[in-house]
């Protein structure tokens, strides 16, 4: 088995805030990050898939297919835009964009359209906020 | 949290930090002439130093309340007072973890997994890796 990964970047803003929490208790458990104007990170986008090499091509996956399926399911919706405000997933009523939740839904943005490869599915997704913390998703293993 | 229900998935939380801090790789039980050719310039009698990069990963499920894993502030009080105030700036070789062990950066991953095991929240570390140099790395994976 072998575990090809792809790195992409993409820039984004976000808050965290829980609606059903008073403002002081989101300032206390959020801190800076409960500005409701919003931050914003350079974020990377790890992604990791499993399989055997082909044996006419040699590749686990296209990566340049991997590229776009990056681009098309994840980068398209999340760069350059606001993710409470603009990324269906999160906002007010629906999941905080933490760095965690952020590589859950871009696991399951991914594993669908991966799935669909022959050979190939998806191992991990890390999301890197900063280049001194990420979280990652091995699809709830 | 509705839509979204993502609080029995778990997920992992990664962060990185720096210590400076003096070693030298010496085994009591071997002679000089073994010491030289096992450590090389590790052996050197003064010791030398590294900036060591300490990532620790923990896991679990994603809390639906706050959407993390483990708040941040917590993880790094617990490595700062821990690991970092214990190991900044001092010469490994002195700290009582390695009074018996010599320390090597598979060791020094194997103490900072005991440490920070005990530290945080029952069953939340995954692993602690620790880069010597950019070219080195060494992780110890909790079991």
């Amino acid at each position: 088995m072998i575990f090809l990964t792809r790195r992409a970047t993409f820039s984004a803003s976000h808050y965290y805030w829980n609606e059903a929490w008073p403002p002081k208790k989101n300032e206390e458990v959020f801190g800076r990050c409960a500005n409701r104007n919003g931050h914003g990170h350079n974020y990377t986008l790890e992604v990791t898939v499993a399989g055997e090499p082909d044996p006419v091509t040699g590749f686990v996956v296209d990566l340049k297919w991997l590229k776009d399926v990056m681009e098309q399911e994840v980068l398209a919706a999340f760069d350059h835009r606001h993710l409470n405000l603009e990324v269906e997933e999160f906002g007010p009523g629906k999941l905080i964009p933490t760095t965690e939740n952020i590589a859950i839904v871009a696991w399951k943005r991914l594993e669908p359209a991966i799935r669909k490869a022959a050979g190939a599915q998806l191992s991990r997704v890390r999301v890197y906020e900063t280049p001194e913390i990420f979280a990652e998703y091995r699809g709830g293993r | 949290m509705s839509g979204l229900a993502t609080s029995a998935a778990k997920a992992y939380f990664g962060r990185r930090y720096m210590l400076c801090a003096s070693h030298r790789l010496h085994a009591d039980a071997l002679t000089v002439e073994e010491n030289r050719a096992a450590y090389g310039k590790c052996n050197n009698p003064h010791g030398h130093g590294h900036n060591y990069v300490i990532e620790v990963l923990v896991g679990g499920p994603v809390d639906g309340e706050t959407g993390m894993v483990m708040n941040l502030v917590d993880l790094d009080r617990v490595v700062n007072e821990q690991v970092v105030e214990r190991f900044d700036h001092r010469n490994l070789n002195l700290d009582p973890a390695f009074e018996s062990k010599v320390p090597t950066t598979e060791n020094f991953s194997l103490v900072l997994a005991a440490i920070l095991r005990d530290a945080l929240p029952g069953g939340s570390l995954e692993h602690v890796r620790i880069e010597e140099t950019e070219n080195n790395f060494f992780e110890c994976y909790d079991a």
